[in-house]
């Protein structure tokens, strides 16, 4: 794919020959590093470092201390209420200290630092593998929560809720996201080729907690590999679809997703279940059917380790909690001309300043780009070309809240719609005079949110003053 | 705030994090450790920049000077450069730091000199450049801040200041009996604030002027080719829309003004016609006076244009209107730099009432604002 602008001829071809949603942008797809490489496991390391915090939600609660022994697969942390999930060691081994460390998303967290026993099988303690045919969707979600699984496309969100619609909002439409449309990675690519058994058997443990007829995996279609090994393996009495979507960014966010597959749109500031849909992503998908078919917990997860910058680009089987060092230095390690140690896509991953931090969970990837990927020159004005408008999935107008966003108007941004943004990138990704846009909007998100607790507690106090 | 992030735990060192296992245990940097930048997402960014859209359009306007030059001699170019040099000088001197590389004051010189007559004094063309740049876009904040089209700013000021030698058309080379490539037509050397002096020129009148004031009508390929009197840039229609048809396949310009426009003098023209035949038909409408150039080149510069889709519809009807308007029953034979100046004041609120359907909303921002 060369195509790195939203020219009108490429516009024309979606229109004509794609399945997909309107707007958006074509980044290069850069994928050919790692697609064909077939996932391998990575050796365990000497340290496992697992902060409480790895999902979306409150973090988990601790219950192991310094000097404690834990085989692979114990639990050593507890769901902390219902939007949450237990953490489970890694690798077998002794809490070496319960300590602050650097978290990938910036700030500091406690993290559970086990010292890996190098003499352990590494084989997890014997338990009953539960027989999925049996359970009722309680029982289903509960075992899906103590595993500790979550969404592995990013975001973390715990999957246990994402089964549990509320009564009043009735699913049709098990929606399968096999799209992976950010640039580099691949990992969801390798699953579908490699495990698309283990998609099948996911999606039906799904379709049976959710109580639907119909599922639909959605993959773009520069992974032809992936469709027709989906499609080959669908079994007989499941009504599983696998469609190509349209090679696009960000066709794998959820809302896009659906819009590509149903035409629904689902309304500003609702959830895909108010369209009838629950949306998972492959991964997470392959991880549920893992559960049920092994009885691991999420204790290890495909990562791709890419980017012009790495030495030996593959996929690989890493366990939670490995430091980004020794899997870069498992792949060789970092060019010299390395520049930027991304979690996550590209698009909208995260740079990591600090080699140390731990791949958790939610990270899919690695990607390591060099010089010629992030230079920057400086940004220059605004000169009202528009291609943002036209790069925008959700249709806001990034223009305009560009400028809102300077002088500060959070108010003004909101409504426009400010809150619909989902910082995909797009807007700063196309625009020639290099804006920073959704830089500028995730920092507008959170001015707004400042200002209203503001209004809000002066409000309270207005009141109080009032009552006294 | 042990609890607070639940389970037991480190208490929140207070201090500098020094000391902390995290410090003990990291690796220190070795000399494999390359300095690793943080920077905001997304960390790939599209090929196209502000200067190189730019210059793509400086470069597609090459072809257009170049049959400028070979209509009307050499003077053609001395003018356009006179234009162009008060232009780059002008945003030199007054303008930002480094604010020349981005093109955009050389488009703006360059396309103000296809504006003018052939003849046109040197000064003055130059004074209009620096008039275009310093009070059309320095003045506003520079760069995407101003709100008219400085070109055309700056052909408004000539015309005002010098109605004269703005309307003295000598005429094309090839209309002229062994007149040669270096003769300049008209006194391009007149020294500056004084009175042109007796320049021996043949002129000839505009298409739009012949048919406004006596009422005849050039044939279309003239036209479309470029072997007629007027501006420097208003003659070959053909090469400009190729140049425009390539900027619009780069996206390096909205092809539904120049569209829009076409459509709205077509169609308009064409009734006219139909009801009164003494009205000129919709082609010579067309392919006459600047409208071409206007269409392509200045309705479109992105800064003066609405960024919406719907509103660049609403600002080529308008500029489509304005144009029949004036050059039907207005007193002067061409319309469209007027047209596109008024369309140019009106995009601020043509924005406001177009912005775009938010995904799973049913109506826009600008709906809603009405509503409330």
């Amino acid at each position: 794919m060369s195509q790195t602008t939203h020219t009108p001829l490429q516009r024309i071809a979606d229109v004509l020959f794609g399945t997909s949603f309107r707007h958006g942008v074509h980044p290069p797809d850069s994928k050919a590093l790692t697609h064909t490489v077939p996932i391998r496991r990575m050796p365990f390391p000497d340290e496992i470092v697992l902060p409480v915090r790895q999902n979306a939600g409150k973090p988990a609660k601790l219950i192991v201390e310094a000097g404690d022994h834990v085989e692979r697969g114990d639990t050593i942390g507890v769901a902390d209420g219902y939007v949450s999930v237990p953490i489970h060691a890694t690798a077998t081994g002794t809490v070496r200290a319960v300590d602050w460390w650097p978290h990938p998303d910036g700030k500091m967290e406690r993290a559970v630092r086990i010292e890996v026993d190098r003499f352990s099988p590494q084989m997890p303690r014997p338990r009953i593998v539960p027989e999925w045919e049996g359970l009722t969707p309680d029982e289903v979600r509960s075992a899906v929560q103590a595993a500790g699984v979550v969404g592995l496309g990013g975001a973390a969100f715990p999957t246990h809720v994402k089964l549990n619609p509320p009564e009043d909002t009735p699913i049709e439409l098990l929606l399968v996201n096999g799209a992976e449309c950010e640039p580099y990675l691949t990992s969801d690519h390798r699953v579908m080729v490699e495990y698309p058994e283990r998609v099948h058997f996911g999606i039906r443990i799904m379709m049976q907690c959710l109580g639907v007829d119909r599922a639909v995996i959605g993959v773009e279609k520069n992974k032809p590999d992936a469709i027709e090994r989906l499609r080959a393996t669908v079994p007989d009495d499941l009504d599983v679809e696998v469609i190509g979507l349209t090679v696009k960014y960000p066709q794998g966010a959820e809302k896009m997703l659906i819009k590509a597959v149903t035409g629904r749109e689902v309304p500003s500031g609702k959830l895909p279940m108010h369209v009838g849909a629950v949306v998972q992503n492959v991964g997470s998908i392959a991880a549920i059917a893992e559960v049920f078919e092994t009885g691991y917990p999420l204790i290890e997860r495909i990562v791709t380790v890419t980017g012009p910058g790495i030495r030996k680009p593959q996929n690989l089987i890493v366990p939670v909690g490995t430091k980004v060092r020794d899997v870069i230095d498992f792949c060789g390690g970092l060019k010299p001309d390395a520049t930027e140690v991304i979690f996550g896509g590209p698009m909208m991953g995260m740079p990591q300043p600090d080699l140390d931090v731990p791949v958790l969970k939610g990270t899919s990837g690695v990607v390591v780009l060099t010089e010629a990927e992030s230079a920057r020159p400086p940004a220059m004005p605004c000169i009202h070309c528009g291609r943002c408008l036209e790069a925008c999935p959700v249709f806001l107008n990034p223009q305009t809240l560009g400028q809102l966003a300077q002088v500060g108007r959070y108010e003004e941004m909101e409504e426009h719609h400010l809150n619909d943004c989902m910082l995909c990138g797009s807007c700063s990704y196309v625009c020639p005079s290099n804006i920073p846009l959704s830089q500028m909007f995730a920092l507008s998100k959170g001015g707004l949110r400042r200002q209203k607790e503001r209004a809000r507690r002066e409000a309270e106090e207005r009141e109080e003053e009032q009552a006294a | 705030m042990s609890d607070a992030h639940g389970g037991s735990g480190p208490e929140r060192p207070t201090g500098p994090w020094r000391g902390t296992g995290w410090q003990e245990a990291a690796g220190v940097p070795g000399p494999e450790d390359p300095q690793l930048r943080l920077m905001a997402s997304p960390h790939l960014h599209a090929q196209d920049s502000t200067a190189r859209i730019m210059w793509s359009v400086v470069i597609t306007l090459v072809p257009v000077i170049a049959a400028a030059t070979f209509f009307f001699g050499a003077g053609a170019l001395l003018i356009i450069g006179a234009a162009t040099l008060g232009a780059l000088l002008t945003e030199r001197v007054f303008g930002p730091g480094g604010a020349i590389r981005d093109g955009s004051a050389a488009i703006t010189g360059i396309l103000l000199g296809l504006t003018l007559p052939p003849g046109f004094p040197l000064w003055m063309a130059f004074t209009g450049g620096a008039f275009g740049i310093g009070f059309g876009k320095l003045i506003f904040g520079g760069l995407g801040q101003n709100i008219f089209n400085p070109a055309l700013l700056g052909r408004a000021f000539l015309q005002a200041a010098f109605p004269t030698a703005i309307t003295t058309w000598p005429a094309v080379r090839t209309a002229t009996e062994g007149s040669s490539w270096l003769q300049l037509r008209g006194d391009l050397f007149a020294p500056p604030l004084m009175t042109a002096g007796e320049a021996d020129v043949v002129t000839q009148a505009t298409p739009l002027g012949l048919w406004k004031f006596e009422g005849e009508v050039t044939d279309v390929l003239n036209l479309l080719v470029g072997t007629t009197g007027g501006s420097l840039g208003e003659t070959s229609a053909i090469l400009i829309l190729l140049g425009g048809a390539y900027l619009a396949a780069r996206n390096y310009l909205n092809w539904r003004i120049p569209v829009g426009i076409f459509a709205t003098v077509g169609v308009l023209s064409w009734i006219l016609h139909a009801v009164d035949p003494s009205y000129p038909g919709p082609l010579f409408m067309l392919f006459s006076g600047g409208l071409v150039l206007g269409a392509v080149y200045m309705a479109t510069d992105m800064v003066t244009s609405p960024v919406t889709h719907r509103g660049a519809w609403i600002f080529a009807f308008g500029i489509g209107v304005l144009v029949v308007l004036i050059r039907v029953w207005g007193g002067l034979p061409e319309g469209v730099m007027y047209a596109i100046l008024f369309m140019n004041a009106l995009v601020p609120f043509i924005e406001r009432a177009t912005q775009p359907k938010v995904f799973g909303t049913a109506e826009s921002p600008a709906e809603k604002m009405r509503a409330s």
